[in-house]
């Protein structure tokens, strides 16, 4: 997808950060993290579990409250909005959840769970209105009419996920943010919920935010892809560039774990990260991957690497990558 | 618009009710407890009230005969206008206290559970503070401060059940909120007060409709024990458990006077657990078939 770059974008976060207070200390869960999607676009952001990458997405959505930085969408800031202007802007900006199962109330029939948006938000006059459009929803996401009175229990995690996005869509907004919305499904059926998110984004002009630790899902959906290690961005890039030239030793071994479907590539040695995730809790100065860094340098648990800009568009968070 | 929407409650409760009547010994408990509340309303016609508290000591202690169907009491009262005349009694002081307690308790609890934090906290520790003290003493206590009656009995018990509501709710809430369809809800602009009444209550529904059934029959026999030591319900008055009470005595020479009031009491209870046992199943969706 052609990307401008000379237009406005869509979201934006400066310094956004998220510190949860536990008996332990302070868990830096979003620790300075900026970025910008442009409309049409899909940032992938990927981690591996517990790298606040979910704790990103609620922050953007303001259902988990940010410590300090800034948030704008369409240019306007909100992260300190009130609560009637944060209910208007939710309308342009949703959520898929990651866990159909729990997402959705169980006491709840379909139809009724896709027009719950609607009647809170009173975007048709009459019930018979919304529940018509409950019914073109759920064409669009692939669900039977017949589903209309069933209950969440009755349906598979793919159907049930369909639910989800049909909820989301149900405001028309303009930014989604995607939690995992595939893995807790079946492999079969993640490929058809990815290519529904991907030809719903073409035809309704969609912005993304795809949150996800699996890769290939990432490389698939994503036109740039944000590489999140303990709460920090260590390197950000267009997609296929991330994948050809990944700069930040994080990103490297974590494309060198991707399995290749290929016989001849068996003998090829994996670069394997050493040592576990360091805490997220009071954690100390410098770079957060120096512990299990193959390249790291006294200078590197010393202070905290910046996202330097090495190619246009092309951003790493290392000392020892200029 | 509001014809439309009508419509569709009423298919649900509709749909409820078919459930309900498939669960057979669910029916059973509404039937009878039916027939209990029809008696209840036609208590004056099935038997004057004047039988159930003339004494007639000529006619003390009689075991059931063609007369009396149920015998006579100590005074030579008809046991089966008294039992048919406690009805009201005991039912109104079974059905207003758990259903008071879970309005007050479980407002209360789910609200605890599902704001958390200084409130949650201020309510709960007060309310350790009520149930530090036993219930029955509670009882006691404010019936004999505020004056022996009806009403004061029927606050006395609420008092005394409300922490038990409060702390089970409050549970159920807490498991409810972080459910993501919570966070779900939020992010669709639902204000606090729908996500509890649209997804808490619903969800939550079972448990507390079980506790508040379970409870009407311990109600009963809680009243009866304040009517005992003279704090609940003033004689010549009938109900269930001053009758109970008061047959003690005579239990080796007329046992039906202790048998027929604790059967009411029995009855009452069961049919309205296997009701509430029922109703819990018929709101499911999951267990709809």
């Amino acid at each position: 997808m052609e990307v401008q770059k000379n237009i406005a974008p869509l979201v934006e976060a400066r310094n956004l950060t998220k510190i949860f207070t536990v008996s332990r200390g302070q868990l830096h869960a979003v620790d300075g993290v900026d970025f910008s999607i442009f409309p049409g676009q899909t940032l992938g952001v990927v981690g591996e579990s517990g790298c606040g990458k979910s704790t990103l997405g609620n922050t953007v959505l303001r259902l988990t409250e940010p410590t300090s930085g800034e948030m704008y969408f369409e240019g306007k800031e909100y992260s300190k909005a009130n609560r009637r202007a944060m209910r208007e802007m939710r309308k342009d900006m949703q959520m898929i959840f990651q866990d159909p199962y729990s997402s959705i109330d169980p006491r709840m029939c379909v139809s009724d769970i896709i027009a719950e948006y609607m009647i809170i938000n009173r975007t048709y006059p009459t019930k018979s209105e919304i529940y018509a459009q409950v019914e073109k929803l759920m064409d669009t996401v692939g669900l039977a009419k017949r589903l209309a009175d069933a209950y969440p229990h009755e349906l598979d995690g793919g159907r049930r996920q369909r639910i989800g996005i049909a909820r989301a869509l149900s405001l028309n907004p303009k930014f989604i943010i995607c939690d995992e919305p595939v893995s807790a499904l079946d492999v079969s059926i993640q490929a058809q919920i990815l290519n529904l998110l991907m030809d719903l984004q073409d035809e309704l002009k969609l912005t993304y935010m795809f949150i996800t630790h699996n890769l290939s899902v990432v490389k698939h959906i994503s036109t740039d892809i944000m590489v999140m290690y303990l709460g920090k961005c260590v390197e950000r890039a267009p997609s296929d560039e991330l994948f050809s030239d990944p700069k930040h030793p994080y990103t490297q071994a974590l494309l060198s774990a991707i399995p290749i479907p290929d016989i001849s590539m068996r003998n090829k040695e994996i670069q394997l990260i050493q040592g576990e995730v360091s805490s997220p809790i009071n954690p100390k100065p410098g770079c957060r991957f120096a512990a299990r860094c193959p390249l790291a340098q006294p200078e590197c648990s010393e202070n905290d690497p910046a996202l330097n800009e090495v190619m246009p568009g092309h951003s790493v968070a290392c000392h020892r990558v200029r | 618009m509001n014809k439309w929407k009508k419509s569709r409650a009423a298919a649900r409760a509709k749909e409820i009710w078919r459930r309900f009547c498939k669960n057979k010994i669910a029916l059973a408990g509404f039937i009878v407890l039916s027939i209990i509340v029809l008696v209840v309303i036609f208590a004056n016609v099935i038997v004057p009230y004047e039988m159930a508290t003339t004494a007639a000591p000529k006619e003390r202690l009689q075991a059931p005969n063609a007369q009396h169907l149920f015998g006579t009491d100590d005074l030579g009262r008809d046991v089966f206008a008294r039992i048919v005349h406690a009805a009201p009694n005991s039912l109104l002081i079974g059905f207003t206290v758990s259903f008071g307690s879970l309005l007050v308790g479980g407002t209360l609890g789910i609200a605890c559970g599902y704001f958390g934090g200084k409130f949650d906290n201020l309510i709960m520790r007060f309310l350790d503070m009520i149930s530090a003290l036993p219930g029955s003493l509670l009882a006691i206590v404010m019936v004999a401060v505020l004056g022996p009656n009806m009403r004061n009995l029927i606050i006395a018990l609420i008092v005394g059940q409300i922490a038990g509501f409060a702390r089970m709710s409050r549970s159920v809430a807490l498991s409810i909120s972080e459910q993501e369809y919570i966070k779900a809800a939020k992010a669709g602009g639902s204000s606090n007060l729908r996500i509890i009444f649209r997804h808490a209550v619903p969800n939550a529904a079972g448990t507390l409709i079980i506790n508040t059934t379970m409870s009407i029959s311990g109600v009963i026999l809680s009243a009866c024990s304040l009517s005992f030591i003279g704090l609940g319900v003033q004689p010549p008055k009938p109900e269930w458990g001053a009758m109970l009470n008061d047959a003690r005595q005579f239990f080796n020479t007329s046992p039906y006077l202790m048998i027929i009031p604790g059967l009411a009491i029995l009855i009452t209870s069961i049919s309205i657990n296997m009701m509430g046992d029922g109703l819990r199943d018929a709101l499911d969706p999951k267990l709809k078939s």
